[in-house]
């Protein structure tokens, strides 16, 4: 599947998201440029509506053959709020798909991607942990990193790099 | 009172006094039975020091007899929260830092983190410097590899003849590789080689030569070394058919490396999505259908040899050139990238590597995202583990070859 035809087949299916091209480092000593990766395949940046999270990565997974689960993880931009972010892959056809997806000022509540890709589980459980992100539908959302009594999403731009904790028991 | 040995009843009262207890006491009822027949579950707790975990790793293993029946992963004993930590280090200062995520693989840590920087900021590397990278981080994946080879091995210890006959020949060899290391760098864990537009140095005179001389020492050991393992029919056993991986599995976990082409899946990034001049080179990437832990073994032997002809192939077309395309600085905070970001990957010795980086036009971060290659791998084994023996869980998690640096980052 071409750059184009990626384009325009989630156009088609998801109307309210936006398509960019080739996010840079895509491949790294030609940054951003799409014909780099024209012969390898192409990346895409897709921004998606919050409650069309879990239905575009199942799209991008049984219609882009985006099987390969790469990461999730979040953004803090302040008082914009918290924006989530995953990246999947067709290792076939080389098209990686960057998707995020904004939850709104004060949101901190997403759907989970768990029930299409279970690589998500373990990926998720670190998200709530670093950004108290509670994922609908996650069938085991604890805390992974820290430990369970820590205090507080340290990855949240309101979390101090020296904020004090109690000493370790 | 004067305690009596054969009285029943002082007995009772002083269990430490086996000697008195008769099997019709009341303790002695749950005792366990030898002929488990099944229905009842034990927990086990394995590690977080336990010498096969490879790190400081967890794992609550749920038994029905000797059968792993349900896994919970405990991990972050060695979390250091690097992605908060590099909103508030500069580009200059991170790198090092990077290599401190991934401690076996440190150049491969650092390569992702400047490649990142580089693409947002639109930084061109000289051709040298890209060289020296792809030279670099062969290395590190041999030396990787050596340790994988022989902590594997020694986790199977007394199957193979001694345990740590293996492990010995792997540090042997990968000593030599980090003596390359200290002649190029001055350390021989945690590098700093890398740094944004290209390398902080430059190979010292007479270093092509001893490189060659390792690599083809290696090259000429390696065959030994599979006909040590796998003429050894306890080897076999244990690998063969052992912590099978489905390639939907494999896929929809997003394991990586090694790992993912054990399942039959021919993704290596160093070809499907090259970086740093990878295209200039002949190699073959290996793929293994079977998806146990033998195919895994097997891929990553073949990868020794692949690493190896990559060597070869950059120190004979070795350009001439600067090592990097930025002045040296005068002050940590000197490197600025533009606002943007930039998704990196580089095909770390157990897989992708990737930094997902927001640059805000500072000279540090606004967000980075590590994706370690272990903790995706890792993340597989509640799924595979169930069904094994408890002996195997052994086996599996060698055959992962996890860093808990990565893991925990």
């Amino acid at each position: 599947m071409t750059h184009e035809q990626a384009k325009t087949s989630i156009g088609e299916r998801f109307g309210g998201a936006q398509v960019e091209s080739a996010f840079a480092g895509a491949t790294a000593d030609k940054p951003g440029s799409a014909e780099a990766t024209a012969g390898k395949g192409v990346a895409l940046t897709v921004t998606v509506p919050v409650d069309q999270w879990t239905a575009f990565a199942r799209f991008a997974k049984d219609t882009l053959g985006c099987r390969f689960f790469s990461f999730s993880t979040a953004v803090d931009w302040k008082e914009q709020g918290l924006e989530v972010v995953a990246k999947v892959d067709n290792v076939d056809t080389g098209l990686s798909i960057l998707m995020k997806s904004k939850l709104g000022p004060g949101v901190s509540e997403c759907q989970s991607l768990v029930p299409v890709f279970r690589g998500a589980d373990w990926m998720e459980r670190e998200c709530y942990d670093m950004f108290g992100i509670r994922f609908d539908g996650h069938p085991d959302l604890r805390r992974i990193l820290l430990g369970d009594d820590w205090v507080g999403h340290p990855l949240l731009k309101s979390y101090a790099v020296d904020t004090p904790h109690p000493p370790y028991r | 009172m004067t305690l009596r040995l054969d009285d029943p009843h002082n007995a009772q009262g002083h269990p430490e006094h086996s000697r008195g207890v008769s099997v019709d006491t009341p303790q002695a009822t749950t005792r366990v039975e030898l002929d488990y027949s099944g229905g009842e579950r034990l927990t086990m707790n394995m590690g977080p020091q336990h010498p096969s975990a490879h790190g400081v790793f967890r794992a609550i293993l749920t038994l029905e007899g000797e059968t792993v029946v349900a896994v919970d992963a405990v991990i972050g004993y060695l979390h250091r929260c690097h992605e908060k930590l590099s909103e508030t280090l500069t580009y200059a200062q991170y790198p090092s830092i990077a290599s401190k995520t991934d401690y076996v693989a440190a150049m491969t840590s650092e390569f992702a983190y400047v490649m990142a920087a580089e693409a947002i900021g639109k930084i061109e590397v000289p051709k040298r410097a890209q060289y020296l990278r792809v030279i670099c981080s062969e290395l590190q994946r041999i030396a990787s590899h050596l340790l994988w080879l022989g902590t594997w091995c020694m986790d199977m210890g007394g199957a193979l003849g001694g345990g740590a006959t293996i492990f010995l020949y792997a540090i042997r060899e990968r000593e030599a590789i980090l003596d390359l290391f200290e002649s190029l760098v001055g350390a021989r864990l945690l590098y700093g080689f890398f740094q944004v537009g290209g390398t902080r140095y430059d190979i010292p005179a007479g270093w092509a030569d001893q490189c060659r001389k390792t690599i083809a020492d290696i090259d000429s050991r390696i065959g030994e070394y599979e006909g040590l393992l796998e003429d050894n029919p306890f080897f076999q056993a244990r690998a063969q058919g052992v912590g099978y991986i489905s390639r939907e599995l494999a896929e929809d976990v997003g394991i990586a490396g090694p790992l993912l082409r054990g399942s039959g899946v021919n993704f290596d990034l160093r070809r499907s999505a090259p970086y740093s001049s990878y295209e200039d080179f002949t190699f073959t990437v290996p793929v293994e259908t079977a998806g146990d832990c033998f195919a895994r073994y097997r891929v990553r032997m073949v990868e020794f040899r692949e690493s190896i002809k990559i060597i070869r192939q950059a120190l004979d077309k070795l350009p001439d050139g600067p090592i990097s395309s930025r002045p040296g600085l005068k002050s940590v905070a000197q490197i600025r990238i533009p606002k943007g970001e930039a998704y990196s990957r580089v095909e770390g010795p157990r897989g992708e590597v990737g930094c997902y980086l927001i640059a805000d036009g500072s000279a540090k971060p606004y967000r980075m995202k590590w994706r370690g290659a272990s903790f995706s791998n890792l993340s597989v084994l509640p799924h595979i583990i169930p069904g094994h023996k408890v002996a195997d869980v052994v086996a599996i998690m060698g055959s992962v070859d996890p860093v808990f640096g990565e893991v925990d980052r």
